[in-house]
């Protein structure tokens, strides 16, 4: 079950980054375009849409984070450093780079 | 001593006789502390000398019974009879053939860990009068966990990848593999990624993580997986991005 939903969340990751190359192709193709697409995602149901795939994305990072101990174990001397160490580490650079994000996209 | 009567649904299936697999109902006078491969040598020792199973060292060790009871991959020597309550169903090793009752053909799973190479290649033959091949205790620490595997074949029978695609390599042989390429008396990690770094091998496995939460020794198989695909995807970097590496 933890695994079927964490596997689930790809779906809505890749709805996501479906609308991000939109957006992407949108703004190659100049300002006025990539504001009309701006327009034709606010509303109510995009917000909402958005919102799901916010709840599956933060779902989908916090699974991964927590296994990661496993995948990147990090041996020091004759022990291993405990894997909260390591899960704590991914989301100490989550909130930096989104800290990041939100600065330089003037949000902060 | 306490004991009560445990009431096991057994799989039986002789080839020569029986069209499909059926279940035979066992009522077993058992002990407190038995564990489920008891109550079989009970059945076996005093009420149906046809039956079949295999089993050898009665302590987890030698990883010879393993089964499915009540459709979880467990060592029958390992499963205590007060763990369970009702009718007890056992059965041989999901995803693997039956031989007969619960023994089943493990020549799959022994053709795959040949093919991993799960033993050491020295990198540098020196004679043998240099002495042998010395480990730091944190050198040791570095697979030691990987090296307790006793084939026991659970996690095959856990693994849903398994299931569905046969040709998988699977999580104890790939997990063997990776606790050699650890080893720093080993030189053979470059001949196991060929077997490894595989569509058929690592890259089948989705991390569902079920070969590792039936484990009967905590080797963690889907730890060992999940680091072998870290390995092979900096390979591939190495050898696709920094001058000189490629191959």
């Amino acid at each position: 079950m933890r695994y079927m939903s964490r596997e689930v969340t790809c779906v809505f990751i890749g709805a996501f980054a479906l609308l991000l190359l939109c957006a992407v192709e949108r703004l190659s193709e100049g300002q006025a375009a990539y504001e009309s697409f701006l327009v034709a995602i606010t509303g109510p149901w995009s917000t909402l849409g958005l919102s799901i795939v916010w709840i599956f994305a933060v779902h989908n990072a916090i699974s991964w984070f927590n296994v990661t101990p496993k995948a990147l174990p990090v041996q020091i001397g004759e022990g291993f450093l405990p894997g909260r160490f390591i899960v704590a580490a991914h989301y100490a650079a989550w909130i930096l780079i989104s800290l990041a994000v939100l600065f330089f996209a003037g949000v902060l | 001593m306490n004991e009560r009567m445990v009431h096991l649904e057994v799989l039986r299936y002789d080839p020569q006789v029986d069209g499909e697999p059926h279940f035979q109902r066992y009522e077993v006078p058992c002990k407190e502390e038995w564990v489920v491969l008891d109550a079989l040598n009970a059945i076996k020792e005093s009420i149906d000398p046809t039956l079949n199973y295999r089993w050898s060292c009665h302590m987890a060790v030698c990883g010879s019974c393993g089964m499915m009871i009540n459709g979880e991959p467990r060592l029958s020597c390992h499963a205590f009879l007060r763990d369970f309550e009702g009718v007890i169903r056992v059965e041989p090793l999901a995803n693997f053939p039956i031989e007969r009752d619960l023994v089943t053909v493990a020549d799959d799973f022994i053709d795959k860990l040949k093919r991993v190479k799960p033993y050491l290649i020295p990198g540098e033959n020196k004679p043998i009068a240099e002495g042998e091949y010395t480990q730091t205790p944190a050198q040791l620490m570095k697979y030691r966990h990987f090296s307790m595997c006793i084939n026991c074949m659970l996690c095959y029978a856990a693994c849903p990848q398994y299931a569905l695609q046969p040709l998988f390599l699977g999580p104890a042989a790939i997990t063997l593999a990776h606790r050699y390429n650890l080893d720093s008396r080993d030189g053979g990690r470059e001949e196991r990624q060929q077997v490894i770094a595989t569509n058929e091998g690592v890259w089948e496995c989705s991390f569902v993580g079920a070969c590792s939460e039936v484990c009967p020794k905590a080797v963690d198989p889907a730890g060992a997986l999940q680091q072998v695909k870290v390995a092979s995807t900096l390979d591939w970097f190495r050898e696709h991005l920094l001058p000189g590496n490629a191959k």
